[in-house]
């Protein structure tokens, strides 16, 4: 039992625990945001459970293709993969496990349903991981639409078909995916230029990069916006979700005109909470 | 300074109680008002997170002082607009030149005493409604006692806009470090005191 425990210990931050259970949040909120009260809280466990699997398994994909950068990056080397505490077969293992345990569950529970999860996984595995994140900078653009996945597969097992909404809800976590990715690429420059990832701030310079933050954070906020008016949201929320994107817009602004290290990352954190409480507003 | 545990909690309770007051709204309220609260607690919402975020360095950014305006001005001009419709126009015009007038100040370069002057009459004028009008519609039985709660946090945004003011004019009443230990409890007092009056009035 303590082998075990000592094990998932090991394991746990291989599926990045942070960013998997944002996208979870996003695939639960798409769900409510459908079906919402919930009536049938064994198909709300199944989805939590398909997507956890599905998105941590291609995290775990992810780390272990990326473990050689991880390895030159001061902020991952000491990532379980990048130090050798967990064996490469292993992870790899353990990560096509919980992919197709995951695609699994999600295309038995509704083919639909499934595609959509498969569909994100591919992205992120295969598209942004082994294909375009070495190569361009522009690779995140295909990163944003892996992460748009689980709020549309989530909206769509709710309703049994794809509708405009779960697209707009998709488009706007795509287009908030620039403004938590750009923030951090900026903030570990030196990194990423170390690992030789291209990425926006090296490939575009500062300001560009900070520009697009913006106008990403724009488009983000509108396409929430849009989405929560659309679902019917009570015009407390759609307040409440508009005062968020306020602050958003701030900050981004503040990035542009104003740019230190601190706003920069303020940024980046403000963009987690903002997406969050998004999520929490959809759901309700 | 960094902010302590304590504090982050009651910034984190600060934003929460915003956010309750924004997404419930006050009932019966016209577009004007409700615009106007809206304005005021959001920005007491994204201000209690920056704060968390950012830490108290955020409150050196020049910015501040014009976001900040927005509280007390907009708050006061829902009160106006709500409950004294002879002066809505009048308030309206003020709060508008108030805010452009606070914007210009601090975005020219100016070395005059004028900045601080126009924060101040927009400051006074706007705290003074809110801390006054609500105590006075109490007291004249136009509202229910409980909406006098609206005049405490009025009070107390003007205790807390004072220390800040005095401090960035180089003239604290106490240390900064006393002052940012305060503020996150000042505000948070200032948001129960503002959401429990309109619950109560």
């Amino acid at each position: 039992m303590k082998a075990a425990f000592a094990k998932l210990r090991l394991y746990w931050p291989l599926t990045k625990s942070l960013q998997t259970g944002l996208l979870l949040s996003t695939g639960l909120a798409g769900y409510m945001s459908a079906r919402c009260p919930v009536l049938h809280w064994s198909d709300l466990l199944g989805l939590g459970l398909s997507l956890f699997m599905a998105i941590a398994g291609s995290t775990i994909l992810n780390m272990w293709y990326d473990r050689d950068i991880d390895s030159v990056m001061n902020r991952t080397h000491h990532r379980p993969l990048a130090d050798g505490r967990v064996l490469p077969n292993e992870a790899l293992r353990l990560g096509l496990v919980l992919s197709i345990l995951g695609v699994g569950l999600a295309g038995w529970m509704a083919p639909l349903f499934g595609l959509i999860v498969l569909t994100g996984l591919f992205f992120d595995a295969v598209v942004y991981t082994l294909w375009l994140k070495r190569r361009t900078c522009w690779s995140i653009v295909w990163g944003g639409v892996s992460g748009g996945m689980p709020i549309l597969a989530g909206r769509t097992f709710g309703l049994g078909y794809v509708d405009g909404v779960g697209i707009l809800l998709a488009l706007a976590v795509l287009f908030w995916i620039p403004t938590h990715i750009l923030t951090f690429s900026m903030r570990y420059q030196d990194d990423y230029a170390a690992a030789g990832i291209p990425t926006f701030p090296s490939t575009y310079g500062l300001a560009a990069t900070r520009a697009t933050i913006a106008v990403s954070s724009v488009v983000a906020a509108l396409c929430i916006g849009a989405a929560g008016v659309l679902i019917g949201m009570e015009w407390g929320f759609v307040r409440l979700l508009a005062v968020l994107s306020a602050g958003l817009l701030l900050l981004g602004v503040a990035s542009v005109f104003r740019p230190t290290e601190r706003i920069n990352f303020g940024l980046f954190k403000y963009a987690s909470v903002y997406m969050l409480s998004a999520m929490i507003l959809l759901s309700i | 300074m960094r902010i302590t545990i304590l504090n982050r909690l009651l910034l984190l309770f600060t934003s929460l109680l915003a956010a309750y007051q924004i997404a419930l709204g006050i009932e019966g309220l016209g577009t004007l008002p409700t615009i106007a609260y809206t304005i005021a607690f959001g920005i007491l919402l994204v201000a209690g997170l920056l704060l968390i975020i950012l830490g108290y360095d955020v409150l050196d950014s020049p910015i501040v002082v014009i976001v900040t305006t927005g509280i007390p001005l907009s708050l006061s001009l829902g009160l106006v607009w709500e409950h004294s419709s002879a002066y809505r126009t009048s308030y309206l015009v003020f709060g508008v030149a108030g805010f452009l007038a606070v914007l210009a100040t601090r975005l020219l370069p100016l070395r005059s005493k004028l900045p601080v002057l126009v924060l101040a009459v927009v400051h006074g004028i706007a705290g003074l409604t809110i801390l006054g009008l609500p105590i006075l519609l109490s007291l004249t039985g136009q509202a229910r006692p409980g909406f006098s709660l609206v005049g405490v946090g009025g009070a107390l945004i003007g205790v807390g806009g004072l220390l800040l003011a005095l401090l960035k004019a180089g003239k604290p009443l106490v240390s900064r470090a006393i002052i940012l230990k305060l503020l996150p409890g000042l505000l948070l007092l200032m948001t129960a005191a503002f959401v429990a009056g309109f619950a109560l009035g």
